[in-house]
């Protein structure tokens, strides 16, 4: 009985000592970028709480096929595969109505930016041309960084308006 | 089982644990998919090749570029005959002073900002009140402060000591010689006689004298276009990690520099401005940078916005080469907003080690005061600071630093 509790002690020590042995042995060869992985792994998710570049919310809704805010019209956009970061790009919002029927004459307005960073689109996009069906060329887009953003359109036709949010977020 | 083979059992276990857990350790990769995705959009190689600028048909011409390194250089272009372009933006400094507030034939209320790489921004100075590098240049010579000089004396030095040049590029110079019709020094600048002077011109004499006054900027801008950042230690660093080149990767950085790569993408925030290959979204932001009691108030881009709107030489301008569509930066700019007030243009930080004092007026002497103030954040002195406070420690903004040495690299110039 008394020999068995000593093994299970030399079994808990000998593998602490092993342990110690190894960290200390090993740690100069991998020593710097192990440990400031740990702390910078740890940091990263510590921070998100109160930092601005925190992940996005879960559950936004990423389509690019809406319908608006009250759902008075049927909104989608079209624009690159790939959003570049710092490229002036065009947009094109294809609006139709509740029932299907492309919005000839809507004034649009656009507005947006970065929730999380608390600033605005870097410039000041607007609709620059009608182009048949219910779309309309947006010119002027910007993203100056990844993350994040929202864009938002004020559609108004007629006596009706509705407003619509789109989020995206852009990889760098 | 005997307890002699439970116990060896339990110590072979636990050396393959350790032998795996270290397996582990060494070979998994340093950089995960999306940080190598941000990586190579900092790399040099990133970097698209330079489009000619719509706004300056002579941009790619290699006699205006020979035309405009000579104008750069050439300290006649003053009022005191002791200014050139080079006295601020010396080659050997990488196209820097090196000082808090530029000196020309006074002091100027800014830094001078670096050339290298300016050719892709779409603004140019700290407040973005230029749209063009060639619009840029004019700006100088006509500040009391800088060159100190007039169109109309810029144009008779063109005139005197540079008509082959000149005529060879765009065709013929109009006779200047009838010193009633051109006097020695009229211009719309702070000197009171100058500017009576050029009220009292023609219009048509003035146009004329526009004209060579924005082909020298034209020139001077196909010589800075030329100006450019090269691969640095870290541009080799991250090709290795795109290659898979663990050893080439080991061999350039130190475990240092990469840990301050890694806050530099991740923590730190810091790619949220100095993004691309140039390391700089050639936006405007205001980070709380301090005043400077000395100096008249500076409201950054709420200004510039203004200013680059009613430029004469802007894009939309009839000196301009462009056609009105091709000046989307200035048709869609941002120019009102509380994110203008005291935001000033985040500049490359390609060779910024070697270009201390830092920010727009030179409110920080070392990269350390300079990171310490990210690091706390404190509120803007006008406006708002976009930055939260980061709370790294002293060894994790050190690494930093380390890692912003390896951005150092030559500066080619024709």
């Amino acid at each position: 009985m008394q020999n068995k509790t000593l093994k299970t002690i030399l079994t808990i020590a000998l593998t602490v000592v092993i342990t110690i042995i190894a960290f200390i042995v090993l740690m100069p060869m991998f020593g710097p970028s192990f440990m400031h992985t740990l702390m910078a792994g740890r940091m990263h998710n510590g921070m998100n709480g109160m930092h601005g570049d925190s992940a996005a919310p879960s559950g936004l809704d990423y389509a690019t096929e809406r319908t608006t805010d009250n759902g008075t019209f049927k909104v989608s956009y079209t624009t690159e595969n790939a959003i570049a970061i710092n490229q002036m790009h065009t947009w094109v919002l294809h609006v139709e109505t509740a029932d299907g029927q492309p919005v000839e004459d809507a004034t649009v307005t656009v507005d947006g930016g970065m929730p999380q960073h608390g600033h605005g689109l870097p410039t000041a996009p607007q609709v620059t041309e009608y182009l048949g069906n219910g779309d309309y060329l947006v010119e002027g887009m910007k993203f100056q960084m990844g993350g994040w953003w929202e864009v938002k359109f004020n559609i108004s036709a007629g006596d009706l308006t509705d407003t619509i949010t789109f989020n995206l977020t852009l990889e760098g | 089982m005997s307890e002699r083979s439970k116990l060896l059992a339990g110590f072979g276990l636990l050396v393959v644990l350790v032998a795996g857990g270290l397996g582990y350790i060494f070979t998994r990769p340093t950089w995960t998919d999306a940080e190598l995705v941000t990586l190579k959009t900092l790399w040099i190689g990133s970097l698209p090749p330079l489009a000619p600028d719509p706004s300056n048909q002579y941009g790619d011409d290699p006699a205006a570029a020979e035309f405009g390194k000579a104008l750069f250089f050439d300290t006649r272009f003053s009022s005191n005959e002791e200014v050139a372009c080079a006295t601020c933006h010396l080659p050997e400094k990488g196209f820097q002073d090196g000082l808090p507030l530029a000196q020309g034939v006074g002091t100027t209320n800014r830094r001078t900002m670096p050339i290298a790489g300016t050719a892709y921004s779409p603004w140019m100075f700290w407040d973005g009140r230029k749209d063009s590098q060639w619009s840029q240049a004019l700006g100088p010579l006509e500040n009391p402060v800088e060159h100190g000089g007039s169109r109309t004396f810029y144009a008779h030095l063109i005139d005197e000591n540079y008509r082959t040049e000149y005529e060879a590029i765009f065709g013929e110079l109009p006779d200047l010689s009838d010193r009633s019709r051109f006097p020695e020094a009229a211009g719309p600048v702070a000197d009171e006689s100058a500017w009576a002077a050029w009220e009292a011109m023609s219009p048509a004499d003035r146009e004329t004298v526009n004209q060579i006054f924005v082909n020298m900027g034209k020139a001077i801008a196909a010589y800075e276009r030329q100006i450019m950042p090269t691969a640095s230690r870290f541009d080799i660093y991250v090709q290795a990690a795109l290659e898979d080149d663990t050893q080439t990767m080991n061999a350039t950085l130190s475990a240092e520099e990469v840990e301050g790569l890694r806050l530099f993408i991740g923590p730190a925030n810091c790619t949220r401005c100095h993004n691309g290959s140039l390391f700089t979204d050639n936006s405007f932001h205001n980070t709380g940078v301090p005043t400077v009691e000395s100096l008249p108030e500076d409201t950054g881009r709420a200004q510039g916005a203004q200013d680059v709107l009613a430029d004469e030489f802007n894009c939309l301008s009839a000196y301009s080469d462009a056609e009105p569509n091709e000046c989307n930066e200035l048709n869609f700019m941002l120019a009102e907003g509380e994110e203008l007030e005291r935001a000033f243009k985040a500049p490359s930080l390609r060779n910024v080690t070697t270009r201390a004092p830092f920010m727009h007026a030179g409110q920080f002497t070392t990269l350390q005061t300079a990171l310490n103030h990210y690091n706390t954040a404190p509120a803007s002195p006008a406006g708002h600071n976009e930055l939260e406070p980061l709370n790294l420690s002293e060894t994790q903004l050190n690494a930093i630093i380390s890692f912003l040495y390896t951005l150092n690299s030559e500066i080619t110039a024709p």
